[in-house]
């Protein structure tokens, strides 16, 4: 298996969909000459041409709509969102048209789209550059939502995304694009959507993590196996539909959940786990849920304040030991 | 520098709580200002109709008045369906604007695509998407043309490739520009059309979506059907330049000003624009200017327009015109016109005892179609 970065898996995994199916192609600002503002999209433009990478003006809404439009009529478009803070511009087109057309016409237009692009903080690109957006889209029927904490899930996952006939809001993480991994070479390799993944077993305590706590989440639990705490971290990978099975499997077990998010707390994807652990498994809590959240306030630009505006190692360490009554 | 001169709005029609014909009392200014104009300007109108219909064979000039009156017909009887309680929610008719869909529909291939707004029974029943199953639509049953889920707002029928009645203004704008830029890619030579009102050209989507149709070179054409008003408000009081078709401008497009009263100068103004796509893969913005002689749903109090605003218009009734029209060329006689009359109103009938007989959809329709590739949890 190769080590490559989440930002060479999703390349990879863009050049593999679009060379096995010439319905996909890619649209959004600066993903063809410019390589990707991320570089996530280099050299495809090289490799499949002006057709099927496609330069869009700044025009959220407009080229939101066109690609669902353009899946209407029977292509597989993947968009990309230069960062998720965009999309609110298109916010219509994805919630409105992307996610309902299906139903409203009893069935008869399937919309196969992927909207991608990076989601939640950077670094010190303050308030309107740092939101994190699973939430909203994760609210309605209609979307999949997925985010991906690693290599392998992102290649598996927007594979698997581009060959799903809904809609799928992809959200990466800017500040994950170099992170490393082990990936399977195998071109057929993928990951289903809406199967949780345990990143790493254990007896007393659950960390429910996604995207950027991923990472900080197994570093806590590193550090608390060193205090003779054994935490299962749970990566959900796919926040709609949700895998709350394996989640409250896991509790069944650890009768002690944190969740590590980097969203607001408020009405977030954390507070639904929460509900839904209350509603099926209250009986094997031995303690409240707690939310490890990003702070109740705009992202603020000064590098103090944007540390402590996010969740980090320490934070998470604390909330295990707060439930496990340490 | 001459002084720029401001005229100021005109107060709101007075008088208009409680009255019973649910106008405003208080006369509007006319858009053709005086009678000879008026009397010039349906001379005209007539004229062209009569040059025009010795271009078109008589089936399809026959198929075109037999599909504007059906659209009448039908959406009277919507709106009786309507005040008896059976169909919900917002109901949108097409009266008065027949000419626009049927026209420019007729000018179509079948393999090309249609989309609209939510004003959309008339361009479902123009496409052929059938009586029974709109009607079934409005009722909310199963037997409807989107299984009784989407309702007045949202007609779709794949097999007439009708790709919907949306309804947020503007939004099925960037829609149609998709699916033209879809043809383009497939390299097929099919043409996207997309009705709009005119209120939905003050939308940002519209400006975005007419960028990337010439960017482009997609074979889309955008038809405003400019009825005047948006919702209660008038054009002019809602837009700075309210000439829509030189809107155009801003990116180059072909645009084409159209008598919406004249079903034969919508057809031959779409024809040349579904020309213009297949051949030169071009985008063409057509407005097409029209007035609706209901209110804009089936609750608009109307007090925004006189009375004799739209009695003016329904001289213009492009439905009547064109009859008279066929009938002064000797196309038809008054036998053959009845006779279509009579084949309308069985067939509307037709449609509202379908949907009366159509079942509810099964509550477990609920749960059904929210995803293409359900993961069971």
């Amino acid at each position: 298996m190769a080590v490559i970065t989440i930002r060479e898996a999703l390349n990879q995994a863009l050049r593999e969909e679009m060379g096995r199916d010439e319905h996909v192609f890619l649209m959004g600002e600066e993903v063809g000459a410019y390589q990707g503002a991320y570089k996530v999209s280099k050299g495809l433009l090289d490799e499949f041409g002006e057709k099927r990478v496609i330069d869009s003006p700044i025009t959220e809404l407009g080229f939101a709509g066109l690609g669902v439009g353009a899946a209407m009529a029977g292509l597989r478009p993947v968009i990309e969102f230069m960062t998720f803070n965009f999309s609110i511009l298109a916010t219509d087109q994805i919630i409105n048209s992307a996610a309902k057309m299906l139903y409203m016409s009893g069935g008869q237009f399937k919309i196969p789209i992927v909207f991608r692009g990076p989601n939640g903080s950077a670094y010190q690109v303050s308030s309107q550059h740092s939101q994190a957006l699973e939430s909203w889209y994760a609210h309605f029927p209609g979307l999949k939502v997925v985010m991906p904490s690693t290599p392998a899930d992102a290649k598996g996952l927007l594979k698997s995304a581009i060959r799903d006939d809904d809609p799928v809001i992809f959200l990466e993480q800017e500040r994950m694009y170099g992170n490393k991994g082990e990936v399977p070479d195998d071109p057929d390799f993928t990951v289903p959507l809406g199967v949780a993944d345990v990143k790493r077993e254990g007896t007393d305590a659950t960390i429910v993590a996604r995207s950027l706590t991923v990472p900080l989440a197994l570093k806590a639990a590193d550090e608390l196996a060193k205090q003779g705490v054994s935490v299962e971290v749970i990566d959900p990978r796919t926040i709609r539909p949700l895998d709350i099975e394996t989640i409250v499997n896991s509790v069944k077990k650890t009768n002690r959940v944190v969740i590590a998010e980097e969203s607001h707390a408020f009405c977030g994807v954390g507070a639904e786990i929460s509900a839904q652990l209350m509603e099926r498994a209250f009986d094997y809590l031995d303690a409240p849920v707690k939310r490890v959240s990003g702070a109740d306030a705009p992202m603020p630009y000064a590098k103090n304040l944007e540390k402590l505006a996010l969740p980090d190692v320490e934070r998470i360490v604390a909330a295990v030991r707060e439930v496990a009554y340490l | 520098m001459s002084e720029l001169k401001v005229k100021p709005l005109k107060p709101r029609g007075g008088g208009a709580e409680g009255a019973g014909a649910g106008v405003a009392t208080e006369p509007a200014e006319p858009d053709t200002s005086n009678p000879d104009e008026l009397h010039a300007e349906h001379q005209e109108r007539q004229q062209h109709q009569r040059d025009s219909i010795e271009q078109l064979d008589r089936e399809t000039l026959v198929r075109i008045l037999y599909q504007m009156l059906l659209i009448r017909r039908f959406e009277e009887k919507a709106a009786e369906a309507y005040t008896l309680g059976k169909i919900g929610g917002f109901c949108h008719l097409y009266i008065g604007q027949e000419a626009v869909a049927v026209g420019s529909i007729a000018a179509l291939r079948p393999d090309d695509y249609v989309m609209t707004s939510y004003r959309d029974h008339g361009h479902a029943l123009a496409r052929g998407t059938p009586p029974d199953e709109v009607m079934a639509e409005l009722f909310g049953r199963a037997g409807g043309c989107s299984a009784g889920k989407g309702g007045s707002m949202h007609l779709f029928d794949r097999d007439n490739n009708f790709l919907g009645g949306h309804a947020i203004v503007g939004g099925q704008i960037p829609l149609a520009t998709g699916v033209a830029f879809a043809e383009k890619y497939k390299g097929t030579e099919r043409v996207s059309v997309v009705y709009f009102g005119e209120a939905a050209v003050n939308q940002g989507v519209f400006h975005e979506s007419l960028n990337m149709a010439q960017l482009w070179q997609l074979p889309c054409i955008y038809i405003c059907e400019n009825n005047q008003y948006g919702m209660g408000t008038a054009l002019k009081r809602a837009m700075s330049m309210s000439d829509v078709s030189q809107k155009a401008c801003s990116y180059g497009m072909a645009t084409e000003f159209v008598d919406g009263m004249d079903v034969l100068a919508v057809y031959e103004a779409t024809k040349r624009a579904a020309d213009r796509a297949r051949a030169e893969s071009q985008p063409t913005l057509l407005e097409v200017r029209t007035y609706r002689f209901m209110g804009h749903s089936m609750s608009d109090p109307g007090n925004y327009r006189t009375r004799a605003e739209i009695e003016k218009f329904q001289e213009r009734d492009p439905v009547k015109v064109f009859a008279e029209s066929l009938k002064q060329k000797q196309v038809l006689d008054d036998a053959a016109l009845k006779e279509i009359e009579d084949r309308v109103r069985a067939e509307v009938e037709q449609s509202v005892k379908f949907a009366d007989a159509s079942p509810e959809p099964a509550p477990e329709e609920l749960y059904t179609h929210i995803y293409a590739n359900p993961i069971k949890q």
